[in-house]
């Protein structure tokens, strides 16, 4: 097949590759440029484990195919800043709230919560849970998650620790 | 991964209509690529030519000759995001917060829903309750298509081969119209078991009910709007609670859905029944309070 140049624009830096036209952006993020935190889960966009923000929305990299999105901007987990060089502030929440345990949906959970807190200031569990629903996880069960998106929107408030 | 495919831009929908011709039954249309890239990951399609009119673009919702007009190529949160969509026809802001994910609300399109025609879609049904219509291009020019004419069946829409759906065009809401979507899902985000999409229009001393339109989708290969006949005991009543369970209770006996793993024929029934009972109840009260809040 033939391949084409493309330039994509990811966590600040711009990379060029060569991908056939039916290279998913999954595959190249993940595949081509290295990318641990963008996985393949169903390749339906059902699971949520392939999500990346494209210019700030979370969409799944499973249904775009990379050529798609040249000149957009596209945001992984590692691509967040970090508040002290270590980790991001949603990072810190769900290392505290033990909502993590193999780990395969935390990178995209943690996306597509950002990009809800990003929107909606005060989130209720009900909205976190709405939100997160395409994002699935096989160990815990969720309460944790919610529990761990809440105290991440609290923080931001910047009212320090949840009630 | 998918096939191997030739991958075709279109910058507008006069080249998107040449590459469609061009590309005929090979071809196929990428929009918000929500359903399709689904089905070529899992090469359910393998389609020689993928035409993707993502860079043409949706102009914004906009309001002419008392319709609302929107893109094909509108995605599902515009829907919920637009404020002249929430004003002109809400039922669609309503509906739209129920599609899919996150994910699958920004990047999938109304267009390309209706050209999926899939019977459990709420855009399909949604838009068929707002008897829409649908503008087709094709190198022979334009067609306008009613939206119950367009769902022919599973999956299948009445768009010819070289017809290319560019546009959507919704009557806007009446004076003393009120509206409600309504679905049961397993899960958010999974496609509706049944769901119902409901408008009524109440009399200007918002006593009676003067007009009910109501469509069930997920009980047959297409959304089915409820006939006359079936919203009689409604219709010029003053929407008391036996009228509605009345056209419930001839809805779901109208309907013949299919059984499957997610749920049996009568239970199917049942949701016919109780969602068009509130769908009908939900719409109506808004449309008094429509009603009595513009007379003042």
């Amino acid at each position: 097949m033939t391949k084409t140049q493309v330039q994509l624009r990811v966590n600040g830096r711009t990379h060029e590759l060569w991908v056939g036209t039916n290279r998913l952006l999954l595959d190249a993020l993940h595949d081509d440029l290295g990318m641990a935190d963008v996985r393949y889960g169903c390749g339906e966009g059902v699971c949520g484990t392939c999500t990346i923000l494209l210019d700030g929305e979370p969409v799944s990299a499973c249904l775009l195919f990379a050529v798609q999105v040249e000149g957009r901007e596209i945001t992984t987990l590692t691509g967040l800043p970090a508040a002290d060089a270590e980790s991001h502030p949603i990072q810190d929440c769900f290392l505290q709230a033990g909502a993590a345990q193999c780990g395969f949906c935390t990178p995209g959970m943690m996306l597509t919560a950002l990009a809800l807190v990003e929107r909606t200031e005060r989130p209720t569990r009900e909205d976190i849970r709405y939100e997160l629903v395409g994002n699935l996880c096989r160990c815990t069960g969720y309460t944790k998650i919610v529990d761990a998106v809440e105290e991440y929107a609290c923080r931001r408030r910047g009212n320090g620790s949840h009630d | 991964m998918t096939g191997a495919f030739e991958y075709q831009l279109a910058d507008s929908w006069e080249e998107a209509v040449e590459l469609h011709r061009i590309w005929g039954e090979d071809g196929k249309i990428l929009a918000g690529g929500q359903s399709l890239v689904p089905m070529l990951n899992l090469r359910l399609v393998q389609p020689a030519g993928l035409i993707d009119i993502n860079p043409i673009g949706a102009v914004e919702p906009r309001v002419a000759d008392d319709r609302l007009v929107l893109s094909a190529l509108t995605r599902h949160q515009d829907l919920l995001r637009s404020p002249l969509v929430r004003e002109h026809c809400p039922i669609l802001a309503e509906g739209a917060a129920q599609i899919g994910n996150v994910r699958v609300r920004a990047r999938g399109t109304v267009g390309g829903s209706m050209c999926h025609a899939d019977p459990s879609g709420e855009i399909p049904c949604m838009v068929l309750a707002l008897d829409g219509q649908l503008i087709a291009h094709s190198p022979r020019g334009q067609r306008v298509i009613d939206a119950e004419r367009f769902l022919r069946s599973y999956l299948t829409t009445d768009l010819a081969e070289d017809e290319l759906l560019t546009e959507i065009r919704l009557p806007i809401r009446k004076h003393g119209q009120g509206w409600a979507f309504l679905e049961t899902v397993r899960r958010y985000s999974d496609f509706a078991t049944v769901e119902v999409a409901a408008t009524a229009t109440l009399s200007s001393d918002a006593h009676t009910v003067t007009a009910l339109r109501v469509v069930v989708g997920g009980v047959a290969d297409r959304p089915l709007i409820l006939s006359d006949e079936l919203l009689s005991a409604a219709v010029g009543g003053t929407g008391r609670d036996d009228e509605l369970r009345a056209v419930g209770a001839a809805a779901a006996a109208t309907v013949s859905p299919e059984s499957d793993v997610h749920a049996s024929a009568d239970y199917r029934r049942r949701l016919t029944e109780v969602l068009t009972y509130r769908a009908l109840g939900k719409a109506i009260e808004r449309g008094r309070a429509e009603s009595k809040g513009a007379g003042v």
